[in-house]
């Protein structure tokens, strides 16, 4: 018992070390993230409960963008459950590599769970303890938490012009995040033209634009694959 | 707050949370399709497109704003630079250019 306790306690620490490059990368996001929650109309507490309750970046980021363009509660919802529907597939691969405990104690380190701690924790040699699983997402998480409320306080002193110079940021991270992927897939370039090609279709035949989103995603993945499915059997 | 946006939040949480805590709280193997499984690898990329366009064109009435934002950024992520580069580097461009006009 005092064994596992000294165990899970090195894992911890393990785990805070793992997540410090984390942390420091989601300095800026959050930043970002509190700043245009401001632009966005949020409260500081709006802005930083999100932060709290949700913890994920893309789910985040898009939440303002549609609630910028005023998409319904209920469109948005359900835009964010598609896009997270990945999560799913990390949660599973990830349950394969960690060690087996208490299923309360998995549930809370799921909550924990977005691209960076899985691909941190993805790639780490041998089995994954609780403990480090805890450490590594308690100093990701502090870090999304923090600096969203830094980035939200600090928002409010920056000048007009760079405001709405601001206002390209997500659209700049979306394609961040595109660019180095497309560079290396065709199809991927492939499927997110695909699915912007039908998000305008959809958007043009007066679609709100939640539901253009999701459609388009969806069209564009299932079409994708089909099609890819029915290279590979001829 | 408003009622609307704790709920909204709310929701968010809840829709966030499932995805993370079903498979490993739940699942013994990976038991999902492989056609399905593809279909979901498929997602990020499509959503990242549908995200970015139209809607880039539509943050200010000036046109051009997206049109400058959008080449700054995939410049600079072709370029191979890190994301937050990208982020600051297309922000720094159209701060520059609403100075100006």
């Amino acid at each position: 018992m005092e064994a596992s306790v000294a165990n899970n306690y090195s894992g911890f620490v393990d785990g805070l070390k793992g997540g410090i490059s984390i942390a420091v990368g989601y300095m800026p996001v959050a930043l970002t993230f509190g700043l245009l929650a401001r632009t966005t109309g949020l409260t500081l507490y709006e802005a930083v409960l999100m932060s709290v309750l949700v913890f994920a970046g893309a789910a985040q980021y898009i939440t303002l963008s549609l609630i910028a363009i005023g998409t319904g509660a209920f469109e948005i919802i359900f835009t964010i459950f598609i896009v997270n529907i990945r999560h799913l597939l990390m949660s599973a691969s990830i349950n394969e590599k960690v060690e087996e405990d208490t299923p309360w104690k998995k549930a809370v380190y799921a909550f924990g769970i977005t691209d960076e701690t899985f691909t941190v924790s993805a790639t780490k040699a041998g089995k994954l303890t609780t403990g480090y699983m805890f450490g590594l997402c308690f100093i990701s998480y502090s870090s999304w938490v923090l600096f969203t409320g830094g980035g939200y306080i600090a928002g409010a002193t920056l000048p007009g012009v760079v405001q709405q110079g601001m206002s390209v940021a997500l659209y700049a991270m979306f394609i961040g995040l595109l660019i180095p992927s497309a560079k290396k897939s065709r199809k991927v370039l492939f499927l997110a033209g695909l699915a912007a090609l039908f998000n305008s279709l959809l958007t043009f035949a007066q679609f709100s634009t939640g539901w253009a989103i999701v459609l388009a995603t969806l069209l564009s993945s299932i079409l994708v694959e089909w099609r890819g499915g029915r290279a590979r059997n001829e | 707050m408003s009622n609307t946006m704790i709920w909204l939040i709310i929701g968010l949480a809840i829709v966030t949370y499932i995805p993370r805590m079903v498979p490993l709280v739940f699942f013994n193997s990976d038991k999902i399709p492989s056609a399905i499984q593809n279909v979901l690898k498929n997602v990020p990329f499509a959503i990242l497109g549908a995200l970015i366009f139209p809607g880039i064109l539509t943050i200010n009435d000036d046109l051009l704003f997206g049109v400058i934002g959008a080449v700054a950024a995939i410049l600079a992520a072709y370029l191979g630079a890190n994301l937050i580069v990208v982020v600051m580097f297309s922000v720094a461009v159209l701060s520059t250019y609403a100075y100006f006009i």
